[in-house]
Parts: C-alpha cells; sequence; structure tokens
C-alpha cells in the first residue's frame, strides 16, 4: 500500500454519517470488517439516513445485539412492515408474499416452530449422522489427490445439498435443484443469480409444485420423520396455505444450505490463514468439537438479522423510533473485544466458544444449529481421516451479498497423509 | 454453599457445591456438566441448559413464567415438560441445598 492511499483511507476519515455498511460490495471484497471496526469504536449502535435500503440502524456490539435479540415485543420480525433481512420483503405484483415463520411474531410464529423442529432435534440426528458420514466419505472419497479442485463446488455444497435431501427425503439424483432453488431464494437480479424478480418469482413456484407433489404423497402415507412428512401430518402446518407452505420450505432450505456451506469452507480458509491451528488440528483431531463453533463464528455465515420497531426505544444510549429498520450486525458483534477475548484470532481451542451471535438468540434462535455443526464435525472427522492437508491454492471468491457471507470459488489441492 | 445435583440422561450424578447466588447454568458450565452448554452466556436467551427439575424441588424452584422467554424458549427445547426449566434462571439458595436436576435425553 502506497502512503497515498493510506492518507486517503476512506474508511477512518470518511464522516460517521456517510458510512454505510450495507453496500455489498464490501462484503464482496471484504473490506467491511474495518467499518465494523471504526462503528463499534466510535458509534456503536449508528445510524445511515440513506442506503439503497432506505434509513437503518446498525446495530454493532455483541450486548446491544442481544438486547434486540431477546425483545421480540418490540422489535418484529414481520414480514409484512419488513421481516428479517435489511432488504425488505418484495411486496406487489412480481414478487411472492411467502410467509415463513422466521418472519413472524409469536404466537403463530411458536406454533409453526413447533411442528417442525423435531425433524432438526438431537434425538433426530442421532439417527441421521451415520447416513450424513457415510455419504460425506463417498464425496471425499471420490476426489483427486494433488490437482486443483474447487472446494465450494465439489464438497461444501454437495454436503449441505445431500443433507437436505436426506432431511426432506428427497428424490436423490435431483437433489442439485434444492442448491438452485436455495441459491435463486436468496438472490436479487443485482447479483445475477436471476435476471429479474419475474424469473425469481417463476423458479420458486416450479420449487412450491415440486414440493407440493411431495406432500401430495406423503399426506396419503403413514407419517415418517422427513420433514415434509413431519408438515404433511402436524395439525400446526397440515391445512397451511399454499405461499405459506412455499415460505416455510425456503426458509429450511436456505436455512440448511447456504449457512453451512459457507462454513465448511471457511474453515478450509481459516485453517490455511492459521497454519499454526492446522497444526494443533493435525495433532488432537479431538479438538474437533472444540474448533466447529469457533469456525461458526469465524465465519458468521449469515451477517446479519433485521428487525423493526414497534415501539420506541433506547439502544446503546440512542434513540429509535417506532417504525425504523434496526440491523443487528452479527458479523460485527462476533468480533467485538468487550465479549470475546481476542476475536480476530482465530483459536481452534478457544475456550468458551460457543458464545457467539451466529445463530441468533431469543425464540428466533436458528433451529437447525445442531444440524449445522453436526455436518461440520462429520466433514472435519472425515477429512482429517483422508488428508494431511487442504490446501488453498488460489484466491478464494466471495458472495456479492450484505447477507449471506459465503464464497462461490475456493480453490484448493489435497494432500495424502 | 448450596449443592445442585445434576443427573445425566444414563444416571451418573454430578453434585456440586456453589455460593449462594451461583445459578445452576454456571454451576454445569462452570464444573464440565455434559449436556449444560448455556451458549448465551446466562441470559435467558437460547435454552442450551434445559433441565427437568425434580418432582420433590419444583415448588421451591417455581415454573417459568408463562408467557415470558424463560416460557417462550422451553416450548421449542426438546423434550420439554411441566417441570422444565433453564438452569440460568435457577439462583442457588441455602433453601435449595440439594436441589435435584435432570438433563433432557437427546440434549447436544
Amino acid at each position: 500500500m502506497t502512503t497515498d492511499t493510506l492518507v486517503r483511507d476512506p474508511v477512518s476519515t470518511v464522516p460517521l454519517s456517510q458510512i454505510d455498511v450495507s453496500d455489498p460490495k464490501l462484503f464482496q471484497n471484504d473490506t467491511i470488517g474495518s467499518y465494523f471496526a471504526r462503528l463499534r469504536r466510535e458509534d456503536p449502535v449508528h445510524y445511515c439516513p440513506e442506503s439503497a435500503y432506505g434509513p437503518y440502524w446498525s446495530i454493532t456490539k455483541f450486548n446491544d445485539i442481544m438486547q434486540v435479540e431477546v425483545n421480540h415485543q418490540t422489535f418484529s420480525s414481520e414480514a409484512k412492515i419488513g421481516g428479517i433481512a435489511i432488504q425488505d420483503m418484495q411486496t406487489g405484483e412480481s414478487a411472492l408474499e411467502l410467509e415463513m415463520f422466521i418472519a413472524m411474531d409469536p404466537p403463530k410464529h411458536d406454533a409453526q416452530r413447533k411442528a417442525v423442529s423435531p425433524a432438526v432435534a438431537p434425538s433426530n440426528l442421532v439417527l441421521l449422522e451415520p447416513i450424513i458420514r457415510e455419504r460425506a466419505g463417498l464425496i471425499l472419497d471420490s476426489l483427486p489427490i494433488g490437482e486443483e479442485i474447487d472446494w465450494v463446488d465439489t464438497v461444501s455444497v454437495e454436503l449441505t445439498t445431500m443433507t437436505l435431501a436426506t432431511l426432506f427425503d428427497f428424490p436423490w439424483e435431483e437433489r442439485r435443484r434444492l442448491t438452485r432453488w436455495s441459491d435463486v431464494a436468496t438472490a436479487t437480479p443485482e447479483t445475477g443469480v436471476v435476471s429479474s424478480w419475474e424469473q425469481r418469482r417463476e423458479e420458486l413456484l416450479e420449487c412450491a409444485y415440486y414440493f407440493k407433489d411431495l406432500w401430495d404423497k406423503r399426506i396419503n402415507e403413514p407419517a415418517k420423520s422427513d420433514l415434509i412428512s413431519m408438515m404433511a401430518h402436524a395439525p400446526a402446518t397440515r391445512d397451511m396455505p399454499f405461499l405459506e407452505f412455499l415460505g416455510n420450505l425456503m426458509l429450511l432450505i436456505v436455512g440448511g444450505n447456504d449457512t453451512t456451506r459457507n462454513s465448511i469452507s471457511g474453515g478450509v480458509l481459516a485453517l490455511n490463514q492459521n497454519p499454526a491451528e492446522y497444526r494443533k488440528l493435525m495433532a488432537d483431531p479431538g479438538l474437533i468439537p472444540k474448533m466447529i463453533p469457533e469456525i461458526i463464528r469465524w465465519q458468521t455465515p449469515l451477517t446479519h438479522m433485521r428487525r423493526t420497531a414497534l415501539m420506541d426505544a433506547e439502544i446503546g444510549g440512542k434513540k429509535i423510533k417506532k417504525g425504523d429498520k434496526v440491523v443487528m450486525w452479527y458479523l460485527s458483534g462476533n468480533r467485538d473485544d468487550e465479549v470475546i477475548d481476542r476475536p480476530n484470532e482465530f483459536i481452534i481451542d478457544r475456550p468458551n466458544s460457543r458464545h457467539h451471535l451466529s445463530f441468533g438468540f431469543g425464540v428466533h434462535r436458528c433451529m437447525g444449529n445442531r444440524v449445522a455443526e453436526l455436518q461440520l464435525r462429520i466433514i472435519w472427522e472425515e477429512v482429517l481421516k483422508r488428508f494431511s492437508k487442504v490446501e488453498i491454492v488460489g484466491a478464494p471468491e466471495r458472495t456479492l451479498s450484505n447477507f449471506i457471507r459465503g464464497f462461490t470459488h475456493l480453490p484448493v489441492k489435497l494432500h495424502a497423509h | 454453599m448450596p449443592t445442585v445435583i445434576f443427573i445425566e440422561p444414563d444416571g451418573t450424578e454430578f453434585p456440586i457445591a456453589v455460593k449462594s447466588g451461583t445459578t445452576a447454568r454456571d454451576a454445569a458450565v462452570n464444573n464440565g456438566v455434559p449436556g449444560i452448554d448455556g451458549d448465551c452466556g446466562g441470559e435467558c436467551a437460547c435454552a442450551t441448559c434445559h433441565v427437568h427439575v425434580d418432582a420433590a424441588w419444583i415448588d421451591r424452584t417455581g415454573m417459568a413464567e408463562p408467557g415470558g422467554m424463560e416460557d417462550n424458549l422451553l416450548q421449542f427445547a426438546e423434550g420439554s415438560t411441566e417441570n422444565s426449566r433453564l438452569a440460568c434462571q435457577i439462583a442457588m439458595t441455602d433453601d435449595l441445598d440439594g436441589l435435584t436436576l435432570r438433563i433432557p435425553d437427546g440434549q447436544h
């Protein structure tokens, strides 16, 4: 870096009022961290008066985020007033008005969540573990040693898609349709994944009809432990309106796909950037269960969740007005040194590593958090058995999104033991 | 120093003596009791310190306040019963000396 660019360093000199952390490019080029560091230091509850998403508050400190999380009476997730992301949920003709329990407040949220949560409860996961392990082994055994491959597509996407297909008991050969629908669900036309809102709508409808067929079959069969069968048979969900059915499906698909996919990739990057930690792991694979929450904190696969104030409130001394958009930046809270010791270091045996914001807290806390941890644990256990190193051999490419923090490409070379 | 006794699903007992005022969650986490993660740090925000209060003790600990955050979170916890509490919401006192808390099967 030349002196000239240092002098003009935009992060430390731009007036606070002009900082807009919602720009997706800042996440894609991974410069967002220095903006959040400045906000945590100088203006932890920050108002941005103008952005592509309208005015919004940024909550950047761990404990302030926690305060918003647990106060769902004041800070609503309701889709009709904006929903759960900085980008308001789409309304109008070209959009599908999806209803999903992540974007509902209690009590409706509670009934629907209760109906599907048994599918991802630990007692059901015990049954899934051997299947996921076997499938993970098959993926890894098929990879070439010593050749450049894309870890994102060959491992991260493949494993999470397989797990999701297992959870849904989805037709096996068509499982990559789940990946596509997940990508489409979180896409906006500017990302290039879809070219228009209309295209997004059409593809999601196709997804809905596909699942409707599965639903119609399973509702006439005895209840099983897959998610579709559970929703088709549970009193709280079996009479769900079509768009609500589609909404909750998309929630399960995106929730089970994009997030874990990127934590699987993020772990490889973190270990490559911290070779001493990689060596520590190879010397003691028993550290894997402790490392998994650290990977999830480090990656923070969802950068934020958004709420809308239902009444005036105060956070960190700032007056939030009724109707204001409030964005809880998990990515920032997970780097807050007031709560997390040496937050900018990746430490695989960090004490208290489960104390992170990536799953959220309160009634909307990630329902699938144990599935995520299970997949990550299995993949690392199976990777360590097979490879002495997963070496990054090219520049990672990151997702253009202010919501999903992920990778589109991660070139690696595998080394045998 | 009141003692809180955690019982694992397999019957293993963990008796832990703590200072009055310490929560049962802190007693478990600080002593590595399996199945009590306490991810949120004891803020009543995650339900990873779910316990079943032994029937003989529920009158003294009380139940989760209906409609409150603890009650909300317990609704989604696996194996929740009317004796379910979050250990972070139980502060130990001399009156609770000997309190028995069972860890639900499958928690973590």
